[in-house]
């Protein structure tokens, strides 16, 4: 898989870590339910999804990836907002 | 039609002419009073003892695919009860033991070959875990013998001992691990259920599962809708998707595990061998093959076939390990789908919804939990109260913080097991 870094350019999903579903992080003060939605529960979707990649071996950017979870087809990238940072 | 080797004798003397099919084919009926979604190793072994144990027959198993095609016949057929955790630690326990009498009790040989499974370490810290884990096995009633360097080298002569980056301390050795024949546990558990009255329903999806005043009814599938009162859903791999049908989200992302085999050579490997520092392990099939594997390829996927890094890092560590095997030719590799929970455990439990019950979760170890699963989860749907053995195998363990079980002791988090 080749995932196409905004700032690096196509790149060995090798220099990469996987992070999970890109999720918006709830507030937090949004409660319990909220937050097991968010650290636990997954739609996991069989077909298009977007995760987050941390460009480990690049330029250390977290990305938001488009890919499909059933031909590991990668369809684009974009630099996570900051609030996604890990 | 009984196994034996009189029977054996008897066909093989006169053309083997006298076989006949291993379960029927039947159409679905419009109701039964269970229904199991999925025919894979946990849904046959649950249909199985729901009727050996519990009596109760007017059940159908739901495949969308053909019985064994999925996990239960892509795994590497380790069978061990080597865990350290509670909840893990006497739910491994009760499936070894249903392993152990399991060929007679469905008349049928699942070639449970108890050869041992030997853990390697290779720091002083490692060690201290070991003996903790072999401690807490021995506590369970199970058996463990922590190998010195000498011992690992008497029994495992072959191994690069005095590898540079990891040299190999001793290991973690397991006398009753060993393996079995995936296809046959499968093929067993459905001869079993079936010859009960259990119809096994093949080519059929449930496309929908129907809920009446949060109670299930029955289920939408492409052969039609099928009323009952009961579903328990063991769609390993597919969980997070037949759980959504009932409006459920489950704490479960789906990931890809590889596994690989080579021709087949004579034999060379006795034992199952694991090299924790390398993702990998492997043992050799009866018919000689070298069949290992290592880790995910750590992304959610449902494509039952993996990428080349992960394929690249297992042989890698092999050579690491054993570099022996460089010599033998790579035949084939595969892929399965596997529901990955946070915390690396599988859940056995009532869902939220009345009469929908859990069998999910199993990540990369479920081919051996296969027994105790159907087991257990058959004693929650036929009585609705958990087996003791299972009881902590809970949904809530995530929500509450209570109870999990992460072997690995890398955290409870999704990218982490
Ligand atoms: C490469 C690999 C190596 C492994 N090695 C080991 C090992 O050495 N030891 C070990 O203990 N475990 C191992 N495992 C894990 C083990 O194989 C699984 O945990 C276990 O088989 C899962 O349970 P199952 O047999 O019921 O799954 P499956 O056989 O996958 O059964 C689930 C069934 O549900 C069906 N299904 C899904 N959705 C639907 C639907 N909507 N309608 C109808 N049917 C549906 C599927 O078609 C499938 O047949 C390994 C797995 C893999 C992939
Ligand atoms: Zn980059």
């Amino acid at each position: 898989m080749r995932i196409p870094c905004p700032i690096c350019g196509p790149r060995d999903s090798r220099e990469f870590t996987y992070r999970g579903a890109a999720l918006d992080r709830p507030a937090p003060d949004a409660g319990a339910d909220a937050w097991e939605d968010y650290v636990h529960l997954r739609d996991n979707p069989a077909g298009p999804t977007l995760d987050l990649w941390y460009h480990h071996a690049g330029c250390a950017s977290w990305l938001k990836v488009s890919r499909n979870t059933v031909t590991h087809e990668i369809t684009g990238a974009v630099l996570a907002g900051a609030e996604d940072k890990a | 039609m009984r196994f034996s080797a009189l029977r054996i004798l008897k066909e093989g003397l006169t053309g083997n002419r006298g076989w006949t099919p291993h379960w029927r084919s039947p159409e679905p009926k419009s109701e039964y009073d269970i229904i199991i979604v999925g025919g894979g190793g946990h849904g046959l072994a649950t249909a199985y003892y729901l009727a050996r144990t519990h009596g109760l027959t007017n059940i159908a198993v739901l495949e969308k695919g053909y019985i064994g095609g999925g996990n239960v016949g892509r795994n590497t057929t380790i069978v061990r009860a080597n865990y350290n955790l509670p909840g893990n630690s006497e739910f491994y326990s009760h499936a070894l033991k249903l392993w152990e009498g399991l060929s007679e009790d469905l008349n049928y040989n699942v070639m449970h070959s108890q050869r041992g499974v030997i853990n390697l370490f290779h720091s002083d810290g490692q060690r201290d875990y070991a003996v903790r884990r072999a401690n807490s096995m021995i506590i369970q009633g199970d058996d463990a013998i922590v190998l010195d360097k000498a011992g690992v080298r008497k029994m495992l002569p072959y191994l690069d001992h005095d590898n540079a980056r990891f040299p190999i301390y001793g290991g973690l050795y397991h006398p009753r691990g060993g393996t079995a024949r995936h296809d046959a546990v499968a093929w067993g558990f459905a001869r079993g259920a079936d010859m009960r009255g259990v119809d096994l329903i093949q080519n059929c999806e449930v496309t929908g599962i129907d809920i009446e005043h949060g109670r299930v009814t029955g289920v939408q599938t492409t052969r039609g809708p099928i009323r009952a009162k009961k579903i328990g859903l063991a769609t390993a791999g597919r969980s997070g998707q037949t759980a959504a049908m009932a409006g459920l989200r489950l704490p479960i992302e789906s990931s890809i595990l590889q596994a690989f085999v080579t021709e087949g050579l004579k034999p060379v490997i006795d034992n199952v061998v694991t090299f924790g520092m390398g993702h990998f392990y492997i043992s050799q099939s009866d018919k000689g093959g070298l069949v290992f594997g290592g880790d995910l390829d750590f992304y959610a996927s449902y494509a039952a076939r993996g990428n080349l890094p992960m394929m690249e890092h297992v042989m890698e560590a092999g050579m690491a390990l054993m570099p022996m095997i460089g010599k033998a030719k790579l035949l084939r590799s595969w892929g399965g789908i596997m529901d990955m929970t946070p915390d690396g455990s599988p859940i056995i439990d009532f869902s939220p919804v009345g009469g929908l019950y859990l069998n999910c979760g199993w990540c990369y170890g479920g081919f051996k939990a296969t027994p105790g699963s159907g087991h257990t989860f058959a004693h929650l749907i036929a009585t609705d109260t958990p087996h003791p053995a299972a009881a902590r195998l809970r949904l809530d363990r995530f929500a509450t913080g209570h109870g999990l079980m992460d072997e690995e002791g890398t955290g409870s988090q999704h990218n982490l097991h």
